[in-house]
């Protein structure tokens, strides 16, 4: 037995191999093809077939888009141009370029202030969403909210710096009580912000002219910026609900919880459209009679509560999946109750729930389409109605509803990648 | 004998922690009974003794994650209330590690270090990096200061824990089976971080399972059973010549292998 081995067993190595480069089957474009589209027949077989309703679909599209006609006053006109040649008449959307982004009333030359808003709008959101930016940013985004109400609306710079002065002066008296009680704090923010509008509603009616911008009604808000509007400010609302909200379903004291799981339930329980159409006529008749009560903030109270109940319950699912250990450790530190939500539970459980709020977010930005119902002229609304039933341009459908889709699904699209981003920025476990 | 002479020296009189006639129930379970426990500022206490026999709750107690329904317990001469600035106040004074060490995922070693005493204590966080990377250099882990919790070993996390409680500058540790969710290799090196801090003189209540600690650095071994403190010896005798049949019975499979 040995020494059958023995004369075969001892090696030793000489000189040591080069390193090779792989067999051509095995790397680039020809390796990944091998592997992706022509591995055995039926992956073959599919690839084939595919390859064939692309073409079909591109061959059929791809006329459509480079006959298109971009500079015609109406659809007969285009039609005319085309004389039966596969072809797009996009010109609808050059004509009514305005009406499909701002609607049909808001005065032509004053465009450029929603303009600067919708870029401000940037300017404003850039640092909440990118927290590498200079803190000092996040200045300008507290101040966007009342610089954007003037730009849009327009009317006396007074309104919004009155509105801005309540908060400013409910946050000094809230300060200076917060100390005996929070409860206490919340009181005095609440009369001191009330004082301060009352006495600012004296000013604003005694020089209503004072820095005006030609005052445009909400009425008068349509096309897609009115999508934006709504989605913008019932987003940015409906997470600071939604998080009070979850947080109150997990209170210990009963009558908070109560409030939060009956308004949680109801609201989830009840369509969208039934609480546009309850804002639009039912709300009017609860209130005192004579009030003007703006449709467009009836539209986004309703908007916000029912976005704020779905975003609730996802928070709730982020705040379950925390293991009892992190508030223990946060208890076992000494931090109160709020120290410990804001530093140790909520960023664990909003980072959980990214996913969750992100597909609230995306369907609400949808839903504001639903204001079409309730005859306001959103994009939607604007294409069903003025610009469908112009004489112009009756019977444009694939162009008026291809752009919309795209509005939408550029906006939508980019909410979704930025979460993807953000998910990976707030990884912290590197398994 | 030097040694426990030095040890004994440091116990002074002043009282740390007095629990009085304290009883709690989960529901109808009552899980502690008649908890009489004084601890002196200084001492090393071991809590011994098999699962579910509230070794766990009763250091629970003492910060107030659990409540207690009936009896007193003082900390520093101050009364647990429901109060919750009361409370608050306590458990900045008492320093826990838990099992699982509970570290917050989401925050650098180092600010997990900084943010109670920036928080609470209200520290600047200049001072309170300062004070962190102390602790953290005693625990031998200052060049992890960056790092995530996730990234590190068991050992270590469990290590950045007590740095944790120590930049709180505690007056009083608890310690709830610190060692119990770690691989044998790591036991050792949070043994000897705890041990350090004991010969430090910090007061110290320790629920383990490590009898060779308890004989290293505890005053004081308690044995619990069925929600009692059943025996309490210094460790020495609490070993050598157990008087409870429960406390025989415990040790002889404790270390009968």
């Amino acid at each position: 037995m040995s020494d059958m081995h023995a004369h075969s067993v001892a090696f030793v190595r000489e000189t040591m191999l080069p390193e090779q480069e792989p067999p051509a089957s095995e790397v680039g474009v020809v390796h990944w093809m091998r592997e992706n589209l022509f591995r055995g027949w039926a992956n073959t077989l599919m690839t084939v077939i595919a390859i064939f309703v692309i073409y079909k679909i591109v061959a059929g599209a791809f006329p459509w888009f480079v006959n298109g006609i971009w500079s015609t006053n109406s659809l007969a006109e285009c039609r005319e141009i085309l004389q039966g040649t596969t072809g797009g008449c996009f010109s609808v959307l050059t004509e009514r370029w305005n009406q499909l982004l701002f609607g049909f009333k808001y005065p032509q030359d004053q465009y450029w202030r929603l303009i600067l808003a919708f870029v401000l709008l940037g300017l404003a959101a850039a640092p909440v969403l990118f927290n590498k930016l200079p803190k000092q940013m996040l200045f300008f985004t507290g101040l966007y909210p009342f610089i954007g109400f003037w730009l849009i609306w327009g009317g006396t710079l007074l309104a919004p710096l009155v509105a801005l002065a309540g908060f400013l002066v409910g946050f000094a008296a809230f300060k200076k009580v917060e100390h005996q009680s929070f409860a206490m704090g919340a009181l005095a923010f609440l009369v001191a912000a009330l004082v301060t509008w009352f006495l600012g509603g004296f000013a604003i009616r005694s020089a209503p002219g004072f820095l005006a911008l030609e005052a445009v009604p909400s009425r008068d808000m349509g096309g897609f910026m009115l999508n934006m509007i709504l989605g913008v400010v019932c987003v940015s609302l409906s997470l600071p609900f939604g998080i009070l909200l979850a947080l109150g379903r997990q209170s210990d004291m009963p009558i908070i919880k109560w409030i939060c799981v009956v308004f949680i339930e109801f609201i989830r329980g009840v369509p969208l459209i039934t609480l546009l159409f309850v804002a639009n006529v039912v709300l009017a008749y609860f209130l005192p009679p004579g009030t003007t009560f703006d449709l467009i903030i009836r539209v986004i109270i309703m908007i916000t509560a029912f976005a704020s109940a779905y975003i609730a319950e996802v928070i709730r699912g982020g705040l379950a999946a925390l293991p009892r250990g992190q508030y223990e450790a946060a208890d076992s530190l000494g931090l109160d109750y709020a120290q410990a939500t804001r530093l140790i539970i909520m960023p664990q459980a909003l980072k959980i729930s990214i996913p969750g709020i992100v597909n609230v977010a995306v369907g609400l930005f949808k839903d504001t389409t639903l204001v079409s119902v309730i005859s306001m002229f959103d994009l939607v609304g604007m294409i069903r109605g003025p610009i469908l039933a112009s004489t112009e341009w009756n019977g444009v459908y694939w162009e008026l509803w291809g752009f919309a889709v795209f509005l939408f699904f550029i906006v939508c699209y980019s909410i979704s990648q930025y979460s993807q981003w953000l998910e990976r920025q707030l990884q912290t476990d590197h398994r | 004998m030097a040694e426990a002479a030095q040890t004994q020296m440091e116990i002074s009189n002043e009282v740390a922690i007095q629990i009085e006639n304290m009883n709690k129930w989960y529901g109808t379970f009552h899980v502690l009974r008649d908890i009489d426990l004084t601890v002196y500022r200084g001492e090393r206490i071991v809590i011994a003794g098999p699962s579910g026999s509230g070794k766990s709750t009763l250091i629970r107690c003492i910060n107030a994650l659990e409540e207690h329904q009936k009896g007193s317990i003082s900390v520093d001469g101050t009364r647990l209330s429901s109060d919750v600035k009361n409370i608050d106040r306590i458990r900045s004074e008492v320093g826990m590690v838990f099992q699982h060490f509970n570290l917050f995922p989401h925050l650098t070693i180092l600010e997990n270090c900084t943010l109670a005493p920036i928080w609470v204590r209200k520290t600047p966080k200049k001072e309170a990096e300062e004070i962190a990377m102390h602790f953290l250099t005693k625990v031998k882990i200052p060049d992890q200061a960056k790092k995530y919790p996730g990234q590190l070993s068991g050992g270590q996390q469990q290590r950045v824990a007590i740095a944790r409680s120590l930049c709180m500058r505690p007056r009083i540790m608890l310690f709830d089976e610190p060692t119990s969710a770690l691989d044998p290799e790591m036991i050792k090196e949070v043994l000897d971080t705890m041990v350090e801090l004991a010969e430090e003189g910090m007061t110290m209540l320790c629920v383990t399972h490590e009898m060779g600690f308890a004989r290293q650095v505890a005053n004081r071994v308690i044995f619990m059973d069925a929600g009692q403190i059943v025996e309490q010896n210094e460790p020495e005798e609490f070993f050598n010549n157990p008087q409870n049949e429960r406390t025989k019975l415990f040790l002889s499979q404790i270390l009968g292998h």
